[in-house]
C-alpha cells in the first residue's frame, strides 16, 4: 500500500528511503557535518541524527548563506541525504544540487510539498521519489 | 509565471560574454525558473560569501569560475575567507587547511573583486546606499543592509553571490521587489526598561528571540524607545539571521522604511502579534548559554567583525588590566578596520591585556582555536548560537564587560542586574 503526495520537483531526480522528518528549519552551516552527514546545531531537535542516505524532510532552511556550500561538499563527499522535501520553494538546497549537478553530475532531488502535505510526512516511513517530482509514502501493512 | 529574458540575458546565457559569465547565468536562469521570475533585474554592487572555505567542492567551484577566466562586472566586496592570509601560522591553523583556504582566496581575488575579507561589508567605504538593488550574500549582511540601509537584496547563498556579481544581473523576486518588504508580523515590546534598551546586551537578545518567533517573516519591532546605534543593529542583525532566515526587519521609528507602523505594514495589518517582555527576553538570554562545566578557555569577539567603535570600547574596559593565564582574548576583525584600530591605539591596549587579534577570517569559519578549548565566552549571539555545533563548545553569553570581566578572573560572571528589572 502506499499513498501519493503531489510535489514539485526543484531539482528532479528518483530517490527512495526512510524518512527522516524535522518540522524545525536547520541551517547546514553549523547544523550539518559533511563529513559525517550528522546533524550538529545543538538546539536542533535532530541534534546527534545522521540524515546521510535518509530523505531529509524539512520545512526550509535558516541561517547561514554558507548552507550551500555545506550541502554542496557532503554531496561531493557522499554523506548528504539521499533527497530532500521542503514545504516552499527554498533556494540554498536547490542551488547546492543543482551545482553538485554542473561540478559533478550528481544532484541529490530536491522537492517542495504544499505546507499541508508537508505535514503527512512521519519519520521511520519509506519513501520513493519520482522524477516529476512526485512521492509515494510505502506502508509495510 | 514565465520568464522573459533580456537581448543581454541571452548573450549572457549563450556564452558571448565568455563562458564564465554563461555558467553563471545559466545558473541563475534555473533559479529564476524555480522561484518564479518574470524577469531580471540590474544589481550594483554584491558581497561573496562564497569566499568561507568548507571543504573541496567550495574551492572546485570557485577555481572552476577562475579557470573559465570569471570577472565580476560591479563593485564587488569578499567575506570571510578561512584563514587569516598572513598570519594564519601563528594561529596553528593546519598547513593542508591554510593552503587550500588560500587558493579559494586566490580564485575569489582574481575575479577583479576588492579583497576586504569581512562579514560587515555595510561598516567599509562599501556601504550600499537606500534603495540600491545589490546581491549580498552572509545572513548578517543580509539582513543590515535590508533592514537598517534599506538597500534590497534577496538572501543570496553561496555560489549564487558570485554569479550574480558575474552577471550584475538578478531574479526580479522577493526583496528586491517593494510588494515583499512589507512587515507581516508585529513584535510589541512590552515593559522592557529604557536603560535595557539602551545596552549594548539587549540587541543579540532581542534579535535571537525574534529569530525564533517570527523565522520565515518579515518581523516589525515596535517600541524602541532608544535609537540603536550602528553596532547594535548589526548584532540585533545578526542574531535575528541565525536563528531564523530573517532577511528583513523593521525598527518602527528607527529604520528607513518604518517611519510609522502602517508604513512598515505598506497599510496591510500584521498576520501576527507577538509581546516581548522580561520574561521572554530573560528566556531568550538564557538560551544563549550553553554551557558544559565552571571552565573558560576562550573569550572570542567579532562576530560579526568588531568595529572601530567597538575597538574603543574594548580598550577602555582592558586599560590597565591583564587576562588570566588559563583565558585567551580573540578579537576578530577586518584589515582595514585592525589597521585602523593599531592607529589609534586601540591595538595596544587589547595586546597590553593579553588578548590577540586576528583578520580576515573567524573562529567559525577558521581551524584557529587549540583543540583543547572546550568553553567559550562571547557577547555575540551569532557566536553563541553556532560555536556548539561547528566547535563542539560550550558557550557562555555575557555583555562586553562581562567578557573583559570573566577574562580577567578566569571564569564566567555575568552582571545580571539590567535583566532582573521590571518594567520601569
Amino acid at each position: 500500500m502506499s499513498e501519493h503526495v503531489r510535489a514539485t520537483a526543484l531539482v528532479p531526480g528518483e530517490a527512495s528511503g526512510e524518512l527522516l522528518v524535522s518540522r524545525e528549519p536547520l541551517s547546514f552551516w553549523g547544523g550539518y557535518d559533511p563529513k559525517t552527514g550528522e546533524i550538529i546545531d545543538r538546539r536542533h531537535p535532530l541534534s546527534g541524527v545522521v540524515a546521510a542516505g535518509r530523505v531529509l524532510v524539512m520545512p526550509f532552511t535558516r541561517g547561514s548563506s554558507t548552507t550551500t556550500a555545506i550541502l554542496l561538499e557532503s554531496i561531493r563527499a557522499g554523506t548528504a541525504p539521499s533527497a530532500i522535501i521542503t514545504n516552499r520553494v527554498d533556494t540554498f538546497l536547490a542551488l547546492a544540487s543543482i551545482v553538485a549537478g554542473e561540478l559533478y553530475g550528481s544532484a541529490v532531488p530536491i522537492v517542495a510539498t504544499s505546507p499541508l502535505d508537508f505535514e503527512r510526512f512521519k519519520t521511520g516511513e519509506h519513501v520513493r521519489i519520482s522524477l516529476e517530482g512526485d512521492v509515494w509514502i510505502d506502508f509495510s501493512s | 509565471m514565465t520568464l522573459a529574458l533580456s537581448g543581454h540575458d541571452r548573450a549572457l546565457a549563450e556564452g558571448e560574454l565568455g563562458p564564465a559569465a554563461k555558467m553563471a547565468m545559466r545558473i541563475l536562469v534555473r533559479m529564476a525558473e524555480l522561484t518564479g521570475a518574470s524577469r531580471m533585474l540590474d544589481v550594483t554592487q554584491a558581497h561573496v560569501d562564497s569566499t568561507i572555505y568548507v571543504g573541496d567542492a567550495g574551492l572546485e567551484f570557485a577555481e572552476k569560475l577562475a579557470a573559465l577566466g570569471a570577472r565580476v562586472a560591479i563593485p564587488t566586496t569578499l567575506n570571510v575567507s578561512g584563514v587569516d592570509e598572513h598570519h594564519w601560522q601563528e594561529w596553528g591553523v593546519p598547513p593542508d587547511w591554510a593552503i587550500k583556504a588560500k587558493r579559494q582566496m586566490a580564485a575569489y581575488q582574481s575575479m577583479g573583486t576588492l579583497p576586504t575579507w569581512t562579514c560587515a561589508p555595510y561598516q567599509t567605504d562599501m556601504r550600499p546606499t537606500f534603495g540600491q538593488q545589490i546581491a549580498w550574500g552572509e545572513s548578517n549582511a543580509i539582513a543590515y543592509a535590508n533592514s537598517v540601509i534599506g538597500a534590497r537584496t534577496e538572501r543570496y547563498p553561496d555560489l549564487l553571490d558570485i554569479c550574480a556579481a558575474v552577471t550584475a544581473r538578478v531574479p526580479a523576486v522577493g526583496l528586491h521587489l517593494t510588494e515583499n518588504r512589507a512587515g507581516n508580523v508585529l513584535i510589541r515590546l512590552r515593559g522592557v526598561p529604557a536603560h535595557l534598551q539602551a545596552d549594548d546586551s539587549f540587541y543579540p537578545v532581542l534579535g535571537y528571540h525574534v529569530g525564533s518567533v517570527a523565522p520565515d517573516r518579515v518581523p516589525v519591532i515596535e517600541g524602541l524607545e532608544v535609537r540603536p546605534g550602528d553596532d547594535q543593529f548589526k548584532s540585533l542583525a545578526a542574531a535575528v539571521a541565525s536563528s531564523g532566515a530573517v532577511a528583513l526587519f523593521h525598527v518602527v521609528g528607527h529604520t528607513p522604511e518604518a517611519r510609522t507602523r502602517d508604513e512598515a505594514f505598506q497599510g496591510r495589518s500584521p498576520e501576527a502579534i507577538f509581546d516581548v517582555g522580561m520574561t521572554e527576553l530573560r528566556d531568550a538570554r538564557r538560551d544563549l548559554t550553553r554551557t558544559r562545566g565552571p571552565g573558560l578557555d576562550v573569550v572570542a569577539l567579532g562576530s560579526p567583525h568588531f568595529s572601530l567603535s567597538e575597538f574603543q570600547k574594548l580598550a577602555a574596559l582592558a586599560a590597565g588590566r591583564r587576562r588570566h593565564s588559563n583565558v585567551e582574548l580573540v578579537v576578530a576583525t577586518s584589515r582595514a578596520v585592525a589597521e585602523l584600530a593599531r592607529r589609534a591605539g586601540y591595538l595596544d591596549a587589547v595586546f597590553a591585556f593579553g588578548g590577540r587579534v586576528s583578520v580576515d577570517t573567524c573562529i567559525l569559519a577558521s581551524p584557529m582555536l587549540p583543540e583543547r578549548v572546550s568553553s567559550l565566552m562571547t557577547n555575540s549571539g551569532k557566536y553563541a548560537y553556532y560555536a556548539p555545533g561547528l566547535l563542539g563548545v560550550g558557550v557562555a553569553f555575557g555583555s562586553l564587560e562581562d567578557c573583559v570581566e570573566s577574562a580577567v578572573r578566569g571564569q564566567v560572571v555575568r552582571d545580571d542586574s539590567l535583566w532582573s528589572g521590571k518594567a520601569s
